[in-house]
């Protein structure tokens, strides 16, 4: 069992640099947003594997909590710093 | 039991695949919201299930209750994915994003 968790996660590191390509190369900002809120939600359930890995699930859980809730904080104060801006690039805008 | 965790974790990890997949291929940025927003919702949910189900056994109290508090991370996403979606949506609006259409002049 402890090798198919190994697999998960792994497979989770490697979906996150896939939206990792998002992050850095998308159009507009937003685009990055949207990339960096991927990999926010994917490293919520990363960090339980983690605790099960290590079975220490009880503390892990706390801080997949906690990055859950700063995930959600950070995309919602950058979306409402950036409403404010005209033409936010890209290629199409 | 075993398999039943085998499954959802699977399921899981194969919603975020598709969401991964979409994120990167559709055309522009308020199509790329739709798997954003929704797949790693429900991958979330499944894989969340798997690993909380995992955990309940051998049972005790200590391990009921942490099971608990990873169907609680699974409510705090569930409440907080679709308003940052929302309010992704929103500063695209504001900031004057144009929605990508099929060109004109081609059939």
């Amino acid at each position: 069992m402890e090798g198919f968790f190994l697999g998960a996660a792994l497979t989770l590191g490697f979906l996150m640099l896939l939206s990792l390509y998002r992050g850095i190369f998308g159009p507009t900002v937003l685009d990055r947003l949207l990339g960096v809120n991927a990999i926010g939600s994917k490293t919520t359930v990363l960090l339980v594997i983690i605790g099960i890995l290590y079975k220490r699930v009880d503390m892990f859980v706390d801080i997949s909590l906690a990055y859950a809730l700063l995930n959600f904080i950070a995309v919602l104060a950058a979306s409402r710093y950036f409403h404010k801006r005209k033409g936010l690039g890209g290629s199409s805008g | 039991m075993d398999a039943i965790v085998v499954v959802l974790v699977v399921a899981g990890l194969i919603f975020f695949a598709g969401g991964t997949v979409g994120i990167l291929r559709f055309p522009d940025f308020y199509s790329r919201l739709h798997p954003a927003g929704k797949l790693d919702t429900a991958g979330s949910l499944l894989a969340m299930t798997g690993l909380a189900i995992f955990n309940l056994f051998p049972l005790s109290v200590e391990s009921v209750l942490t099971s608990l508090k990873i169907v609680l991370v699974v409510v705090i996403v569930f409440l907080a994915s679709p308003t940052a979606t929302h309010a992704i949506v929103d500063a695209g609006v504001r900031a004057g994003l144009e929605p990508w259409t099929k060109k004109e002049g081609k059939p």
